[in-house]
């Protein structure tokens, strides 16, 4: 971290995507208004922001999770690189845009199958026939997750006999399975305690050699230790953007400072 | 400071006022206790009364007809001078209807459920729920008259060969009759898998068709098996329909083509005659009801044992 700190952050570093002017619509009721940021390649970004700020909205935007429910509108782009497709287009198929960017809950929700089969999920659904493949692929994002020791000698018991740390971090071999180009975090660890939310942090940093992550929580330490980059939200609105060494110690907003040091939220 | 309150409700709680009130709600709570106990109670009395008659009569019944016989004799004909109890001509044409039945509601009602579950749009789901469970409102015997009337002439169309009786008119259409049971319950089940299994399916780049086969059905399939089991139970029990189209006449057959009289038929058709009552005719009714009784048992047993053993845990 220390070493992005100095760096200027849209000169040095390949965006991964792009977010220009985005607006999100519950029906009437609008839940995003004209964010607009950029994700580094390989980086991770933290979004944090009260509850309610939609920090979860704008995260669930880059996979079209919104487009399940009824009456969602968005405005704006997202657009994806390389090939600059707008995540958000109406002419987008939203699997299209899921295949390539994996994502992990707020609470672990493994499938009720066995291990193996929670994580080879993705590339099922793809039509991956080559069982040598889909096994090699299982082991590797086992091992992405650091959960290969634990589960390499009962990968056929059920996803449900794991422990709740474990169960998150099945989740996450699940979505690094497909090799997803930008993997969605939403409060991952909110649901677990301190020992299993080092282990993800310490497992987030490694990934980010692999992956684009982008993270929402509401836990400010985290947000400080893991990310390179942040952003603050508050009613909607980006209030601020920058690397995560500047936002937390001299933030530019006065909203920003107000939330970090705790006097809100 | 954080005592006072509690101070407070000790002080008003030992008022007199106060008092009288709580030992009224008392009253009245150990009242309603008694007539809800009361309540479960007799349902479980009628239960435990009408497994006795059935007992005790068959046991009568079974004084006179070896079980062995019962059991294995391939004609029934309990009121020909001739006698005969065996119970398989019964038996038989009662799962080749039930079997029918299942091969139409299995099929129909776990589509209809997926559909309405999984892809209907809500409007269309609130139109098709009602209209699906009016389907069960309609008294059985207008679904007998049916398959009596219509489905059967129809048949006849196809296969000139058929005879007026027959079990497949009644198969089919206790099949359409029990689909709405299936659907009903199977939706349900579906419907309660948690939100969160769904969004996990759809972001890993799964279409709705691949959410609901791989990840909804498997993880209700508890709840579907149950009303599989609801559906076989209420086919081989099911009783105006065959009474009504299936034909009178035991017949040891597995051809859904021929008539026969099916378990329930056969009681119908000796509860309306004049049978005197303690003859060894009367007692087959028992006889066949508990058969038929110890059947749905063992599958709901089946079904319990099956429900706690393929339980997913989510």
């Amino acid at each position: 971290m220390a070493a992005i700190s100095h760096i200027d952050p849209k000169e040095a570093l390949a965006v991964k995507a792009r977010v220009e002017q985005l607006s999100f619509y519950y029906g009437d009721a609008q839940a995003l208004n004209r964010v607009s940021l950029d994700l580094a390649e390989r980086r991770i970004t933290a979004l944090i922001g009260a509850s309610g700020c939609g920090k979860s909205t704008f995260l669930r935007c880059f996979n079209r999770l919104h487009d399940l429910y009824p009456e969602s509108r968005y405005e704006g782009q997202i657009l994806l690189k390389p090939d600059d497709i707008n995540i958000i287009s109406k002419a987008v198929d939203p699997l299209e845009v899921r295949l390539r960017i994996g994502m992990v809950f707020q609470k672990p929700n493994p499938f009720p199958k066995t291990i193996f089969e929670n994580v080879a999920y993705g590339l099922k659904v793809r039509g991956v026939r080559d069982r040598h493949f889909i096994e090699e692929r299982v082991e590797g994002a086992l091992r992405q997750a650091s959960l290969w020791a634990e589960t390499r000698d009962r990968l056929q018991d059920s996803a449900m006999t794991l422990s709740g740390g474990q169960q998150q971090r099945l989740c996450i071999a699940r979505a690094l399975a497909p090799q997803p180009e930008l993997l969605l975090l939403d409060e991952p660890t909110s649901a677990l305690d301190p020992i299993a939310t080092a282990n993800i942090e310490e497992l987030l940093s490694e990934l980010k050699e692999q992956v684009t992550i982008l993270i929402v929580t509401h836990n400010m330490q985290q947000a400080a230790r893991v990310s390179d980059f942040t952003a603050f939200m508050h009613l909607g609105e980006l209030v601020e953007f920058g690397d995560t060494d500047t936002v937390f110690t001299t933030p530019r907003q006065k909203k920003t400072e107000d939330y970090i040091t705790g006097r809100y939220g | 400071m954080a005592h006072e309150p509690l101070t407070v409700m000790a002080q008003l709680s030992v008022s007199a006022t106060t008092k009288a009130h709580l030992a009224k709600r008392q009253r009245v709570d150990r009242w309603v206790r008694r007539i809800l106990f009361l309540a479960a109670a007799l349902s479980v009395l009628v239960t435990v009364a009408i497994v006795y008659i059935l007992l005790s009569e068959s046991i009568q019944f079974f004084r006179q007809v070896p079980l062995l016989s019962f059991l294995t004799d391939r004609q029934w004909t309990p009121l020909f001078s001739d006698a005969h109890f065996g119970i398989l001509p019964l038996l038989s044409a009662t799962l080749v209807v039930a079997a029918i039945a299942l091969l139409v509601a299995v099929p129909g009602g776990t589509l209809v459920a997926i559909y309405l579950s999984e892809f209907a749009p809500v409007k269309v789901r609130d139109t098709t729920k009602p209209v699906l469970e009016l389907l069960g409102a309609i008294p059985t015997v207008v679904y007998g008259y049916f398959a009596l009337l219509f489905v059967t002439p129809l048949l006849q169309k196809l296969m000139p060969e058929l005879p007026g009786f027959n079990l497949l008119a009644p198969g089919l259409v206790m099949g359409v009759m029990i689909i709405p049971y299936i659907s009903s319950i199977s939706e349900d089940a579906m419907r309660a898998v948690p939100r969160q299994l769904r969004e996990a399916s759809y972001a890993m780049g799964a279409t709705r068709l691949q959410t609901a086969s791989r990840v909804v059905f498997p993880t209700a399939f508890s709840g579907i098996a149950a009303a599989y089991i609801l559906g076989m139970s209420r086919a081989i029990g099911e009783t105006m329909v065959v009474a009504i189209a299936a034909g009178l006449q035991p017949n040891f057959t597995m051809n859904p083509l021929e008539p026969a009289a099916t378990m329930t038929a056969y009681i119908v058709q000796v509860s309306m005659g004049d049978v005197p009552h303690g003859s060894i005719a009367y007692q087959t009714i028992f006889a066949v009801g508990l058969t038929l009784f110890s059947i749905t048992l063992l599958f709901n047993a089946l079904g319990l044992l099956l429900r706690k053993r393929i339980r997913e845990v989510y």
